[in-house]
């Protein structure tokens, strides 16, 4: 049972003062709609490369990446050697001259520039309705971890409420604060506090990694309680058969590499706005690349805490005699859950909600609830005190990840559709007006999501699969449009669409084995099996991206070229290189690149 | 001029170590409550960390901030009139 006092009540109050001061503070400084969406195009580098990781360091990824090193052990840390660190270079280096130097105030605007209108209407209003359900599938997340937690369950008992409302309430407290310092400072605010969550993370997840670490004996320690696969992030990936994800090297390289990882952080503007908030050209490609170098570190932060979870001893029921002082014969029993002592390591196991006992699999070996080793960890090992940073940074996560949504939301909806499609040529007051209006109505929206999840038990899973579909093959279309100048946007138009419809019909036609027909796939026939969920989502990207591709270069060549005059500063043969020759070869971002890329192959080789 | 990020962080951090740090002393030796962190006091070394690097930032916040406050200011961009208070 969770017991917090006062100190852990003062941490948690004093991060919210300062969130929201910030906000306060910032909101002299919002004059146009330039400062509100885009941060003024001036804050430095490394403000805007630790925000650029941040707004990604959501709950999925905290919890996510816990719940996956539990459950597939150091193979986990592949979605950073391949999906997110190859991927950051790339943005920094080859993706980011056009963004940034294209002046396009967002990424459905890039698409607009570089191919035509539909296609960013498209992008602009898959985005915006993904972006709001994040948010909600964000909210929805922390609130059952709160209850699951019972942080607030003592300050409910000490005021007389009902504990029925802390779903309620959790959601709109943290709502409430993210929806105040984005509407008073914007981007800004969001990307200020994005670091300022940065450093929480580490201040609460460090120490718990490294108490974990003493408590089992340090890395050999480690080793020794885990599987040998969990400690092995190369080892057996060859085949699908001999490794805990069940993923091959073509799928995981392929798939993860080239088109998840890149989709995601070369395309999503939930992360590019805050490389485009930068100051100037450098600065925006130095971005991801700075973002790198955290990134790299963060496995350790992460992914170890659930390893440490599986691997340190269960609590078992004790029943330990003493004896006094005095000569009294003293019992002490204590009696640990169900869910806990049938579970492995801190992992419980996952109770079935209407029969209250564990929930078995095919094999009769029960379930597991990965998602609650981290916050398990946290429980375990801190002291009151600290246990409130650990809760604090935990909380922090969850609203990095939604402000993150929330200034992209409001971004797409002011430039791409409001302005574009609902009012033009209004003044710029009335757009940054808009801008915060939108802000609300963003988080009203998430708010609707997160009760939505409660009543529909898939409609996370869903959500999910659908934000997948239309993800899929976008960096195909980036990839075109970037570096082939015949590309034209019904071809870009035409490959999006097709990409998605393929990775629908792959879906419907493939099953991950010992899975049913349904939400996990084969609704249509089942024709193929895989081995594993990940293995058949790797695929389905690849086929997704590659569909886009071909048809996009087809139908391209079928249609007219738009004349080069117009793509300069949009597509690479026809951008002139800056000139770079004033700054030394060690300060330009290429430099960096190869050593955060050093770096990413040193860490691989370590995990080996 | 915009606020520098580090003086907000370097002073929620120094306080948030400094809680900890003052914590970490008052219950220093309790063990029924530091049992669970194999006996370290936890609220006073990790405090002692975070005291270090909230001051830290708060120094280079402040140094940053005066190098910015000493520069002559900005030409403002055409067509971009900042009507001020």
């Amino acid at each position: 049972m969770l017991n917090l006092t006062a100190v852990d009540w003062l941490i948690m109050l004093l991060y919210f003062v300062f969130v929201l001061g910030i906000g306060f503070a910032l909101r002299r400084s919002m004059k146009t709609s330039k400062d509100f969406f885009q941060a003024g195009r001036a804050l430095p580098a490394w403000i805007c490369g630790l925000a650029f990781i941040s707004a990604n360091l959501g709950a999925q990824e905290v919890i996510g990446m816990g719940a996956s090193g539990a459950k597939y052990g150091l193979e986990t840390a592949h979605f950073y050697g391949i999906g997110a660190i190859p991927a950051m270079i790339f943005v920094g280096i080859f993706m980011m001259p056009f963004y940034y130097g294209s002046k396009a105030r967002s990424v459905p605007e890039f698409l607009r520039m570089r191919f035509d209108e539909k296609t960013r209407a498209l992008n602009a209003c898959s985005f915006a309705v993904m972006t709001v359900f994040s948010s909600g599938i964000s909210m929805y997340a922390m609130a059952r971890l709160i209850q699951a937690l019972h942080v607030f369950d003592g300050l409910f008992h000490a005021l007389g409420w009902a504990p029925e409302g802390i779903f309620t309430f959790s959601i709109v407290l943290s709502a409430a604060i993210v929806l105040l310092y984005i509407f008073l400072g914007g981007l800004t605010s969001a990307i200020y506090n994005e670091v300022l969550q940065f450093f929480l993370i580490i201040a609460g997840f460090l120490p718990l990694v490294l108490i974990g670490l003493r408590n089992i004996g340090g890395w050999s320690g480690l080793k020794a309680s885990v599987p040998l696969a969990y400690m092995h992030e190369w080892k057996g990936v060859a085949h699908a058969s001999t490794n805990p994800m069940g993923i091959e090297i073509i799928g995981l390289g392929m798939g993860l590499g080239f088109v998840l990882g890149s989709g995601y952080w070369c395309t999503d503007f939930l992360v590019i706005q805050t490389a485009m908030a930068s100051k100037n050209m450098e600065s925006a490609r130095r971005v991801p690349l700075i973002a790198a170098v955290p990134k790299m570190l963060f496995p350790f932060l992460v992914i170890l805490p659930g390893i440490l979870a599986i691997g340190l001893p269960t609590p078992h029921s004790t029943n330990v005699v003493s004896r006094g002082a005095d000569g009294s014969i003293i019992h002490r029993i204590d009696i640990v859950a169900p869910q806990v002592e049938q579970g492995r390591g801190l992992v419980p196991a996952k109770i079935n909600p209407v029969t209250g006992q564990p929930m078995l699999d095919t094999n009769g070996n029960p379930l597991l609830d990965y998602d609650m080793a981290t916050p398990n960890m946290l429980l375990h090992f801190f002291p009151t005190g600290i246990l409130g940073l650990g809760l604090t940074a935990l909380l922090a996560s969850f609203m990095s990840g939604m402000a993150g949504n929330v200034t992209a939301f409001n971004t797409v909806f002011t430039y791409d559709l409001y302005q574009s499609y609902i009012r033009k040529g209004a003044s710029d007051r009335h757009y940054m007006a808009v801008g915060r209006w939108a802000t609300v109505g963003g988080i009203l929206l998430s708010i609707a999501t997160a009760y939505a999840a409660i009543n529909f038990n898939n409609i996370m899973d869903t959500l999910q699969l659908v934000f997948s579909f239309v993800n899929a093959p976008l960096f195909a279309t980036f990839l075109l449009g970037m570096f082939w100048k015949r590309a034209t946007g019904h071809g870009a138009f035409a490959g999006l669409i097709a990409g998605t419809a393929a990775a629908m019909l792959h879906h419907g036609l493939t099953l991950p084995l010992l899975a049913h027909p349904g939400i996990h796939g084969g609704w249509i026939a089942v024709l193929h099996s895989y081995p594993s969920d990940m293995a058949q989502n790797f695929w389905g990207a690849i086929f997704a991206f590659s569909t886009n591709f071909v048809v996009a270069v087809v139908v391209s060549l079928a249609t007219k070229a738009r004349p080069d005059a117009e793509l300069v500063g949009l597509v690479h043969s026809l951008t002139p290189k800056p000139a770079r020759a004033h700054i030394a070869w060690w300060k330009r971002p290429e430099a960096l690149a190869v050593a955060v890329l050093a770096g990413a192959v040193a860490i691989n080789i370590f995990f080996y | 001029m915009i606020l520098d990020l580090r003086i907000p962080m370097g002073l929620m951090f120094t306080l948030v170590g400094m809680i900890l740090t003052l914590f970490g002393l008052k219950t220093d030796g309790n063990q029924a409550l530091y049992a669970r962190c194999l006996g370290i006091n936890a609220n006073l070394w990790w405090g002692l960390v975070l005291l270090a690097f909230g001051l830290t930032m708060l120094i280079l916040g402040q140094r940053g901030q005066k190098r910015v406050e000493q520069q002559p200011p900005e030409p403002l961009e055409k067509g971009h009139e900042r009507s001020g208070h």
